[in-house]
């Protein structure tokens, strides 16, 4: 199973998510902005991101831009977390890096499937 | 796959919900008093953001709705499409308000929206443009005509960058259908040395066919994340009767359409909206979030401690009278370890006071428009850490001075000016830690107790005689006694009814004392000094035949014996005392918790007059053992509630004490009184 690295400043969203992909049996590492986030992907080969957009300290989208100047994140799968109403944060977050995006507000199960999906 | 609960993340939303309110309000607060940071527009902006997702994921649609349209507002003001001014974050407040009280209502299992909720997300939904209806994200109807799609996809050679894998796409699209590759090619643009050659870069493009009765849209969504990132082309196999027109029309399939208004739900309108301070109730005996320093201090102490057990342990395995001052050392250590780690502990319950502080700038800012004041808030020693409990508890009496001192204590600013004051009066809330307590003071610069009014009020309510003289300090406490306001002259600002006897015994249920100094025409000082936590109190332990009593420190007002000609029996055996210039009523502590062996003889024991809103007793003991430190332990929680007892703690030889409550015992005295 996957080395993921889940990102969102909300703890019961952060929470859901790392719950249901320890469950299907992930290994998940939480960090609350994107800045927390950097720090835990230096010190750890992530197989996958998920990530919110709207963070205090970095955002999602300035995340994405400075994991893929890192050579261990170049071609590493980045989920932007986002929500229906801001289809250009998605452009923006492609445009950062972003490897495609899943819409809130998701269920477990689609979450999953998601996940898989970039997986395989 | 089993089904998730997502019910144990509801706690954590409402939380973070909650704090994330309370951070828009401060940054409307702010943005109303003229800043012009832009992270102040971000940080609403995010608070609201964060609780429709939330809202949307765990299913209260109700409350998603209504952070919907707020966001949508707001997502305006963030695009600078609109600008701020005070009728919008008026308006923005109150929806601050009543996301309040509509998560307050979620948690509780009730309905979130009603009518007031459903008229603000009107006057929202009227005021944001162009709040065109979000387009359902409808997949176009499968065409059973078509038998398949004809696909060319040519990978952009960034394509591999974005993390995303042709690979992975195909196999999405084998589960949609039969597929077949035709053909697989090399663009004409890559490079034709090896060594040019990046293997970052993808310069393969491949034409496809995907056979079955697919949705357009199905295969659109597959490449929904590559799009910019490839060229596409969808085309029917079949001679369908509809072209689609666009080359690439990409719908995300994977949306669940965005959460539908709610029809206004029929609650009732005149239900009462519950105030604020309930959702804080609700929240009680809730998580604390613990900062990573004093989990690492606290972690640091045990290591510590560890290493003293390991020393002891060896000087006691090999014991040796020439090791006696290794073992006197060690036990010092050990002492030294176990404050150290209380310490430590304790302070893991103690929250900055400034998030109780943080509800003022709103709170003077409605009153100053009710009242017609101007008032400048300063607020001191917010990072000044109180326990939680008494944390949670201080928020109202706090509320209550903070209004009065605007209501009755600043003038308006026609009397301010006359009196050669500055317009704007200044209230200054501070927090800091004298001694073992924690002082919070609120100060105003208005014109001070009225003591002519004061002395008046108090004759007309009995409290003390016509022409009684009364010195400053007097009047001082006047205000503090029952029966001083009534709830007939409270005004709803001065809130609920509640006195300042109120105050006051909110703040001693806290083992705490508040005070006031005045000084007419320059402004008032209400200080207020809790202890550091509840944990401990500090106790005179007392002796009752073989019982041992603990009797708060606080609450002592003196220790006495008595001789004999002192007391007086009044008709049904009670039994009181002239105590300065008033008889207080003997309550024997042998008689009221039946203790056997004890002395009976007023005057070989000793009297400890304690004091609780303003009423005495003397509580008979046998003797005064010392004054020591008391770690609570609720009787409630081992036994079951005793009247006039609070709590129990461990004595240094092992045994139990109970902590006498004095408030309780004082009422157990007075109704002895009244029954005499």
């Amino acid at each position: 199973m996957a080395k993921i690295l889940a990102v969102d400043d909300s703890a019961s969203m952060r929470g859901m998510v790392a719950f249901t992909l320890r469950g299907a049996g992930h290994e998940v590492t939480e960090a609350e902005n994107g800045q927390l986030a950097l720090d835990a992907a230096r010190g750890g080969a992530f197989e996958l991101v998920l990530a919110d957009v709207n963070m205090p300290v970095m955002d999602g989208i300035a995340m994405v831009r400075q994991l893929r100047a890192l050579d261990a994140y170049k071609g590493v799968p980045i989920l932007m977390l986002t929500t229906e109403s801001h289809t250009e944060k998605k452009m923006e977050g492609k445009a950062a890096g972003a490897t495609g995006w899943l819409v809130k507000p998701f269920d477990p199960e689609q979450l999953l499937a998601t996940v898989k999906r970039v997986l395989g | 796959m089993g089904a998730v609960d997502l019910t144990q993340f509801h706690k954590t939303f409402f939380e973070e919900s909650l704090e994330g309110l309370d951070a828009m309000e401060a940054a409307l607060l702010a943005l109303d008093s003229g800043s012009t940071d832009h992270e102040l527009v971000h940080t609403i902006f995010r608070a609201a953001h964060s609780i429709k997702g939330g809202a949307a994921t765990f299913g209260f649609a109700e409350v998603a709705a209504f952070t919907h349209v707020a966001e949508s507002l707001l997502e305006e003001v963030r695009s600078e499409r609109r600008g701020v001014d005070g009728e919008l974050i008026d308006l923005l407040l109150r929806s601050v308000d009543c996301l309040r009280a509509m998560l307050d209502h979620t948690s509780h299992g009730l309905p979130a929206a009603d009518a007031d909720s459903e008229a603000l997300r009107g006057e929202l939904v009227r005021l944001v443009s162009g709040e065109a209806a979000p387009a359902p994200a409808a997949a176009t109807p499968a065409a059973a005509s078509v038998d398949g799609w004809a696909i060319r996809f040519v990978a952009l050679p960034h394509l591999l960058q974005t993390g995303n894998d042709p690979l992975r796409l195909f196999r999405e699209l084998q589960q949609l259908g039969q597929l077949d590759v035709c053909r697989a090619f090399v663009v004409d643009a890559a490079p034709t040395q090896l060594a040019e050659l990046d293997p970052g870069q993808c310069w393969l493009g491949w034409e496809l066919r995907l056979h079955g009765a697919v949705a357009r849209a199905e295969v659109a969504a597959v490449f929904d994340w590559v799009e910019g990132d490839c060229e596409l082309t969808i085309e029917p196999i079949a001679a369908a009767p509809v072209a689609p027109a666009a080359p690439v029309g990409v719908a995300p399939t994977l949306v669940a359409p965005p959460v539908a208004a709610p029809a206004a739900s029929p609650a009732p309108a005149s239900a009462p909206r519950p105030v604020r301070e309930t959702a804080a109730a609700s929240s009680e005996g809730s998580s604390i979030r613990v900062g990573i320093d004093k989990v690492d201090a606290l972690i640091n102490m045990m290591g510590e401690l560890v290493i003293t057990q390991s020393m002891l342990s060896d000087i006691g395995e090999h014991f040796h009278l020439s090791q006696l001052e290794r073992l006197r050392e060690g036990l010092l250590q050990l002492e030294r370890n176990t404050r150290e780690l209380q310490e430590s502990v304790m302070r893991i319950r103690m929250l900055p006071i400034g998030s109780v502080f943080n509800r003022f700038p709103r709170l003077v800012r409605d009153l100053e428009r009710k009242l017609g004041k101007q008032v400048k808030l300063e607020l001191h020693g917010e990072h000044t850490e109180l326990d939680k409990t008494v944390l949670e508890k201080i928020g109202d009496p706090l509320v209550h001075l903070v209004r009065n001192a605007i209501d009755h204590g600043l003038e308006s600013p026609e009397q301010r000016r006359a009196a050669g004051k500055n317009e704007t009066g200044t209230l200054r809330l501070d927090a800091y830690h004298e001694g073992g307590n924690i002082v919070v003071q609120i100060s105003d610069d208005g014109a001070g107790l009225n003591r002519a009014a004061i002395v008046a009020k108090a004759e007309q309510r009995g409290l003390i005689r016509p022409g009684q003289e009364v010195d400053d300090a007097e009047v001082a406490e006047l205000i503090f006694q029952p029966g001083f306001s009534t709830a007939a002259q409270a005004t709803d600002l001065s809130g609920r009814g509640v006195g300042m006897d109120v105050v006051r015994r909110n703040v001693r249920d806290l083992g705490g004392s508040v005070g006031v100094r005045s000084q007419s025409g320059k402004g008032s000082v209400f200080t207020i000094a809790l202890p550091l936590t509840l944990a401990i109190i500090d106790g005179l332990v007392t002796a009752v035949g073989e019982e041992r009593y603990i009797v708060p420190l606080i609450s002592i007002v003196e220790s006495l014996r008595l001789r004999p000609e002192m007391v007086r029996k009044i008709a049904g055996g009670g039994e009181v005392f002239h105590f300065r210039n008033e008889y207080l009523p003997i309550m024997r502590l042998h008689r009221a918790f039946g203790c056997n062996a004890a002395i009976t003889e007023i005057e070989r024991g000793i009297v400890v007059v304690v004091e609780e809103e303003g009423r005495r007793v003397g509580l008979l003991v046998d003797d005064l053992l010392g004054q020591q430190q008391a770690v609570v332990k609720s009787l409630e929680a081992h036994y079951q509630r005793v009247q006039g007892i609070s709590g129990a703690t461990i004595l240094s030889d092992g045994s139990v004490a109970l902590i006498v409550d004095v408030c309780g015992v004082v009422r157990l005295g007075q109704r002895g009184k009244a029954a005499a």
